[in-house]
């Protein structure tokens, strides 16, 4: 049943020319734990984008990462702040903006289409993942900053004079010397996205069965007094969410490389 | 033949070394006060600060110009660091074999030069746990393990102490000659100089001053290696068998100084330092003196004073040079002059082990 919220009242017309669903998911597929049934489909969609963005974030983060912590130029600073954006903004301001962007007649999809791209990013899995990006950025960037910062560069230097090209170099010593920030910046990554709301409602725009992740599901299950559904949902990423901090601690303190 | 002229600026400090020729082969040594331009001149020559401009060539090959740099990894340069530079992540094997995984095949093997350097039974080990100068000793395994055609040392021994430095500088100099690798040696210590070096590129104010065989260095009074000790001769010779009196003879046919104490253990040692205020002078031959040395020498040049003393160039039967500081007072009073026959006594030496 396609409950109406006030978002999806909102984006009906988005919806009805054409939100392709990327990540089909049987509408009756249910989880049933204490007697209470959810619906599965959100508990796969936030895992899959979370993910997605954790693997992007990774990819993307770590030129960037390297980038700044290498940067001599005053300009760092301004992007330091850009990268930290996300963490004080208001998330609806962010999504607002990206929403914009990402509009059918935006900048960002009018790019695409030079590209062959005539796909839809608002209210589609695509648009969560970029919101994500975005929004998950600093998780990402700034543990790896650390650790490449932490990373003495002579070492890089002894193996550039055994031989070691660009990409021999990052995997033989800045990989394994900075793995801790590998760690924890994809562990937060992934926990991050799993947590967000207001990006993934103003972009996603809780689309039934297609841009419904979980935290929304539990604001939508409040809203209708669905109490107990509300409840069971909560505790999942109650307990997640402990998993994933104690991992972190425990990644910080177990893969500590002392170097020197 | 290393060619070049390069400028690098790191921060404030700006190196503009010059036009120069540095032959390639034995140990050059890179000498200057710190902050002098040893270890970015190092760095330009290595290719380590892609900023460095100019032009360099090794032995006809180009490694920099105007437009173009060949990247360190390509040089085939081996370069110990001051603080040796071991990956943490790897054992001593780890990082020994790093270099080898990455080296043309031939050559010692791992365990072969793991032994020469003394650390075959630390190759499982972390090298978190090695000592200063065993980090250091795995540092050179693991640079000539890459077959260098080129080993550059940045200060190695800065941070060891007296007893493994002696150790290290003729592991060093043993080594550079086995195996022929040419060696650029940064130190600000003139001991280290006068006992590794064969040629000395002196360094001031990120310009090479000048570059000279150690011979030449040591025989012109205001050397730089002078600075700290005043003047100083490090003389050449072979050691020969302990007599029962406990004495060394040190030198060759036409040179004999007697050494005393355990100096007759250290076989290998090729060189003596002698500083010039241990060295006097006297007219005559005295026989009825304790010390043990007197070699009869040709004065060569007596210096202008400095601080009311003159340092006195005399000539060796075997034509090496020895340095006697004396005061100027005592140089008018002997009426010291080139050409004349004195006797030169020599209160203490010390073996460069």
């Amino acid at each position: 049943m396609v409950r109406a919220c006030p978002y999806s009242i909102t984006f009906e017309s988005a919806l009805r020319c054409g939100v392709r669903p990327l990540f089909e998911c049987k509408k009756h597929d249910m989880i049933e734990l204490f007697g209470i049934s959810v619906s599965a489909q959100p508990i796969w969609l936030t895992l899959k984008v979370a993910l997605t963005t954790t693997v992007i974030l990774l990819l993307v983060g770590t030129p960037l990462a390297w980038w700044l912590a290498h940067m001599r130029s005053s300009f760092k600073i301004v992007l330091e702040a850009i990268v930290a954006l996300p963490l004080v903004l208001p998330p609806t301001v962010l999504g607002f903006y990206l929403l914009i962007v990402m509009s059918p007649n935006g900048a960002l999809t009018q790019f695409l289409h030079v590209f062959g791209f005539d796909g839809q990013l608002t209210f589609s899995f695509a648009g969560l993942v970029i919101g994500s990006v975005f929004y998950s950025l600093p998780f990402a960037v700034q543990p790896l900053m650390h650790a490449f910062e932490a990373l003495p560069m002579r070492l890089l230097d002894a193996a550039a004079t055994l031989r070691a090209g660009v990409l021999d170099r990052f995997f033989s010593v800045v990989v394994p010397l900075a793995r801790r920030g590998f760690l924890v910046a994809g562990t937060l990554t992934f926990a991050h996205t799993v947590g967000e709301f207001g990006v993934v409602l103003m972009v996603g725009g809780n689309v039934p069965d297609t841009t419904r992740m979980v935290s929304i599901a539990i604001f939508d299950h409040v809203e209708s007094l669905e109490y107990a559904e509300a409840h069971l949902l909560s505790a999942m990423m109650l307990l997640f969410s402990v998993v994933v901090l104690m991992l972190v601690y425990g990644i910080n303190r177990r893969f500590a490389v002392k170097v020197g | 033949m290393l060619k070049g002229d390069l400028s690098l600026k790191q921060g404030d400090f700006l190196l503009q070394s010059g036009a120069f020729e540095l032959e390639t082969s034995g140990i050059s040594v890179l000498f200057g006060r710190s902050g002098s331009g040893k270890s970015t001149l190092l760095r330009a020559i290595t290719g380590l600060d892609k900023h460095t401009r100019g032009s360099l060539s090794f032995n006809g090959e180009r490694w920099q110009d105007s437009t173009w740099r060949l990247p360190t990894q390509q040089r085939d340069i081996g370069f110990v660091f001051q603080d040796a530079a071991l990956f943490p992540h790897l054992s001593v094997r780890g990082n020994l074999e790093y270099a080898v995984k990455r080296a043309p095949a031939g050559g010692s093997s791992l365990v072969e030069l793991a032994e020469r350097v003394g650390v075959a039974h630390k190759l499982d080990q972390s090298v978190t746990t090695l000592s200063g100068g065993e980090k250091q000793r795995v540092a050179i395994a693991r640079a000539l393990l890459s077959k260098p055609r080129l080993l550059c040392m940045d200060e190695p021994l800065s941070a060891l102490d007296w007893r493994a430095k002696g150790e290290l500088l003729s592991l060093i100099d043993g080594l550079a000659r086995e195996t022929g690798v040419p060696v650029l040696y940064i130190t600000h210590a003139p001991v280290e100089v006068e006992r590794l070096a064969d040629r000395v590129v002196f360094m001031a104010e990120g310009r090479i001053e000048r570059i000279e065989t150690l011979r030449d260095a040591l025989a012109r009074p205001d050397s730089p290696l002078f600075d700290e000790e005043g003047p100083v001769s490090v003389l050449e010779g072979v050691m020969g068998t302990t007599d029962a009196d406990g004495l060394t003879p040190f030198g060759n046919d036409r040179l004999c100084i007697r050494l005393t104490g355990t100096c007759g253990e250290k076989k290998s040692a090729t060189r003596l330092r002698i500083l010039a205020r241990d060295v006097s002078l006297s007219l005559e031959n005295p026989g009825q003196i304790s010390i043990l040395n007197h070699l009869e020498v040709v004065v060569e040049a007596v210096h202008p004073e400095v601080g009311g003393r003159v340092s006195v160039a005399c000539r060796l039967a075997d034509g090496q040079l020895l340095l006697a500081e004396v005061t100027a007072y005592s140089s008018r009073r002997l009426s010291l002059q080139a050409g004349q026959q004195v006797y030169a006594l020599i209160k203490s030496v010390a073996l460069m082990e």
